[in-house]
């Protein structure tokens, strides 16, 4: 299968909430980040919590945030950040939703 | 056991007294987790899909595994930059050159340098790279590490008695889901005439974790 993102694309995570078993964590919904690497496809965890194949797989990629994104009064450093490891469908091009 | 506890006695010119009794492993909360648990593995092995026997042999290699399996790899990434590149890319390959087995689970490996200092978490539970380095420290599994590694780093490293300058950016990898991580430390400065096995015996579990840096020596 082919990663819809690359390497440096500017992404954000879908300010969702649906019930289920989800590997995204709350604090980086609805943020900006960035991919630095693109991991590989794996079954969808969403699916296989429930007894199912996890089909299709599904594009996983590091995506960098800062942590003065993640979190508005943060206390360390302005150059800190955060790497999570994050599902394709998770992601949307962080261009769709900036450009107001 | 218990008639020791019991017994009446006196010891190094202490009157005579009782200690209280140790716990047994059954007096601690039967949770409904461990119910689960019991539940499941008994069923896994009614149904033929592993035996009690395998159960038992894999608990017994994980109990086996130690982080000086790790400290291995970090000491041959010190002293060769091929071996380093291979361990960067590709945790589990890279131990395999030393017979370890690390498990089927991808394990990444991030290298802290002069101007990032990574530190591992999983937010979410308690994802470890427990095939490679054996069980993590309850620490790393309580909701406090898990919540505070991710929003405030500094404070947590503080507590660990370790202090990142303002200038070096702090990276905190959070192992949500399919990979599992591991530090690759700076080495110690001070360290340069000891040899690949002596470097391995620096290594400890925490600066594998990103909780701390190896001292200068």
């Amino acid at each position: 299968m082919t990663a819809r993102f690359a390497v440096g694309d500017k992404v954000r995570v879908r300010r969702a909430y649906p019930p289920g078993h989800l590997r995204t964590p709350c604090f980086i919904r609805g943020k900006p980040g960035r991919v630095t690497q693109v991991i590989g496809a794996y079954a969808n965890p969403e699916e296989l919590a429930y007894g199912r194949k996890g089909l299709p797989k599904r594009s996983l990629y590091w995506v960098q945030f800062r942590q003065t994104d993640l979190w508005p009064d943060y206390a360390g450093g302005a150059g800190d950040t955060a790497v999570v490891d994050v599902y394709e469908h998770w992601l949307e091009p962080a261009a769709a939703r900036t450009r107001k | 056991m218990s008639g020791i506890q019991r017994h009446r006695h006196g010891h190094a010119g202490a009157p005579p007294h009782r200690h209280p009794p140790q716990p047994d492993l059954e007096d601690a909360p039967y949770t409904d987790c461990m119910a689960m648990t019991d539940a499941v593995a008994g069923l896994l092995i009614k149904k033929k899909v592993f035996t009690a026997g395998e159960l038992r042999r894999m608990v017994e290699i994980i109990d086996s595994k130690s982080p000086a399996a790790g400290g291995k790899l970090v000491a041959r990434a010190w002293v060769d930059k091929a071996f380093k590149k291979r361990l960067l890319k590709n945790v589990n390959a890279a131990a395999a050159e030393f017979d370890i087995d690390a498990g089927p689970i991808p394990i990444r490996c991030v290298e802290n340098t002069a101007k990032i200092h990574n530190v591992i978490v999983c937010t979410l539970c308690s994802c470890y790279p427990r095939l490679l380095i054996g069980l993590p420290p309850d620490w790393y599994k309580s909701r406090a590490y898990r919540s505070r590694t991710i929003r405030e780093p500094r404070a947590v490293l503080r507590e660990f008695g370790t202090e990142i300058a303002d200038g070096v950016e702090v990276r905190v990898h959070d192992s949500t889901a399919d990979l599992r991580y591991m530090v690759l430390p700076m080495r110690p400065k001070g360290s340069e005439r000891l040899n690949e096995k002596a470097l391995a015996k620096l290594v400890t579990r925490d600066s594998m974790i990103g909780v701390t840096r190896l001292e200068d020596r």
